[in-house]
């Protein structure tokens, strides 16, 4: 359950680092690419190697949709609908992976955020991972 | 037997080198409690855990996080048989203590977190990945001898 409190920190943080959303994004899919090697699977149709235009590419994509979700956290279920669709039917992803790209997410916060990360920012950010981890896992089955 | 290369060897040492124990352990413990605060089951007799402000003022708390940060150094010195390392405090956490060992996890993801905003952009990807490897070996040792 994320406080008001909550919701407007993680609001103003996906929007302040909107402008690096490709370098966020690459630099979170690369550690996870490189910490659990399994998720490579999924992209062996791109190329994923450090600063590729694909990563960067994809990791804006997953950024941007981070960063939409949160503007309306509590009507996830209908901005991520599509997307849910798509994880689910198309890409078929083991859900675990969702985990696994979130906590590579909050590294890369820490790394770029330093101090500023702090452990109330750190709480409300993971809990808004997984509730949107959860929510794109819904249609699975 | 985990097999460690010498650039693995190399980074986690440098880390350990470098790393100020109070602190670093210190806000390890915090932020795990309050990022998961099921985790204050275990710290019942350790004062006032309302919230963030006074778990992070607690000074019981911080020398815990220093503690447990010092028992890393055993797994640093005996990089190449964590598992016995840690047989008896496997067995102290299990029987004694009553912590469930999923827990060991989420402490290990807090003190990377801690470790990573301390080091910035010098935590690289190669960094991350020989420390997650140290730690779940860890992890999975202090998890062993649980029956």
């Amino acid at each position: 359950m994320l406080s008001k409190q909550e919701k407007e920190l993680i609001i103003e943080i996906w929007t302040r680092l909107t402008p690096v959303a490709d370098r966020i994004g690459a630099e979170a899919l690369l550690r996870m690419f490189t910490s659990y090697p399994g998720t490579k699977t999924y992209f062996s149709h791109l190329d994923i190697t450090p600063r590729s235009a694909h990563l960067l590419s994809h990791g804006q994509k997953i950024f941007l949709a981070l960063a939409e979700g949160s503007k309306d956290i509590a009507n996830l279920m209908t901005t991520l609908a599509p997307l849910q669709t798509y994880h689910a039917y198309q890409l078929r992803i083991q859900p675990s992976n969702f985990k696994l790209f979130s906590h590579c997410m909050i590294v890369t916060l820490a790394c770029f955020m330093g101090d500023r990360f702090t452990p109330s920012l750190h709480a409300a950010m993971d809990k808004y991972l997984s509730a949107f981890s959860a929510v794109l896992g819904e249609k699975f089955r | 037997m985990v097999e460690w290369t010498d650039s693995e060897r190399a980074i986690i040492n440098s880390i350990f080198s470098n790393l100020d124990y109070e602190e670093i352990g210190r806000k390890s413990l915090c932020r795990c409690l309050i990022v998961y605060p099921w985790t204050q089951r275990y710290f019942g007799a350790f004062g006032n855990l309302y919230n963030a402000e006074t778990i992070m003022a607690n000074p019981l708390i911080a020398a815990h996080g220093t503690k447990i940060l010092h028992g890393l150094d055993r797994a640093l010195k005996n990089m190449d048989d964590i598992k016995n390392t840690y047989a008896e405090l496997s067995l102290l956490h299990s029987d004694k203590l009553h912590v469930d060992p999923d827990n060991f996890r989420l402490l290990a993801d807090c003190l990377t977190v801690v470790i990573a905003a301390k080091m910035g952009t010098a935590f690289t990807v190669e960094t991350q990945v020989a420390w997650q490897k140290f730690l779940s070996v860890v992890v999975s040792a202090l998890g062993r001898q649980y029956h």
